[in-house]
């Protein structure tokens, strides 16, 4: 099993932004105890969606060669509680990008309303620097098909991704 | 080209965001490590507002030299030897090696740097 926190990426544009967007539901269990009777999606929960959705804006940008590891949450505020019910729309945009890491904006709205924002930045490893395999690459091209992104995808010229042949 | 006042305000801003600190802590002779808490991420992070701010490129290993750090050349026994100190001088003249000098174990260098250091880095970029 793996933690999804975003369910499908309305944009993708290689090497320069994402949009992704997470619903939000009282089906997932652990809404269940936090808080009985008062819902909300913890924002640690909210970083973690905001990651992914950079993580893989990054991980495409680099040709998916490193592992991209969450490495520092900088500056990260949340305005109000996401509850059962919203749909949160999250947005990264990569502000820098080098061999050893990125550095990368991310905000999250529900209905247009600005949630929270986050300057997220990922080290890129490589293997035997002290992380395990991350993903098989099937799996890893499972995640990637279930998340649109070849459907949706864009590069910088605005040519459709080519899906890859691993 | 910027006065070392001017540095230091876009310095201290990229401190502040970077490691979380207070505006009183971030004096010129807190040390990174030491009195600002940073960790090796931070200094890429770091890294990432000065060039943003001051609109300069910082190639690895110029602000923190770990590719030297970690060397068998330069590191004998834990310590930064001779050929070490002078790769060392070469490569970042804006530091002031002095204090290190005396006891250059590796694990001392991320210790010794300031905040007065950093200042001192940006002007040898800006002054080009």
């Amino acid at each position: 099993m793996r933690w999804f926190w975003i369910d499908r990426f309305d944009e993708f544009v290689r090497n320069r932004h994402a949009v992704a967007v997470k619903n939000v539901s009282l089906a997932e269990e652990h809404l269940h105890d936090h808080f009985p009777g008062a819902a909300l999606m913890p924002n640690s929960l909210i970083v973690e969606g905001m990651a992914q959705t950079a993580g893989l804006l990054v991980a495409d940008a680099i040709d998916y060669n490193r592992r991209v590891v969450l490495a520092k949450v900088a500056g990260a505020e949340f305005y109000f509680d996401a509850v059962p019910g919203d749909t949160i729309r999250f947005r990264a945009e990569i502000l820098d990008l080098k061999p050893a890491g990125s550095f990368t904006k991310v905000s999250s709205t529900v209905d247009e309303r600005l949630q929270g924002e986050a300057e997220l930045f990922f080290a890129h490893l490589e293997p035997g620097e002290g992380v395990p395999k991350l993903f098989e690459p099937d799996e890893l091209l499972k995640w990637l098909d279930q998340m649109h992104i070849y459907d949706i995808g864009r590069d910088e010229s605005g040519q459709p991704l080519q899906r890859p042949d691993w | 080209m910027p006065s070392r006042d001017e540095i230091f305000e876009k310095v201290k801003t990229a401190l502040i965001d970077a490691l979380g600190v207070d505006d009183d802590e971030v004096t010129p002779g807190a040390t990174m490590v030491g009195d600002l808490g940073a960790e090796s991420i931070d200094f890429l992070d770091i890294v990432f507002r000065l060039e943003k701010s001051f609109g300069i490129k910082i190639p690895r290993g110029e602000l923190f030299p770990e590719d030297v750090l970690s060397s068998t050349e330069f590191v004998s026994n834990g310590k930064v030897n001779a050929a070490g100190l002078a790769a060392l001088k070469a490569r970042m003249p804006f530091y002031d090696l002095t204090k290190f000098e005396q006891n250059p174990s590796v694990q001392n260098f991320p210790n010794m740097l300031t905040v007065e250091d950093m200042v001192r880095y940006v002007q040898s970029k800006v002054g080009h």
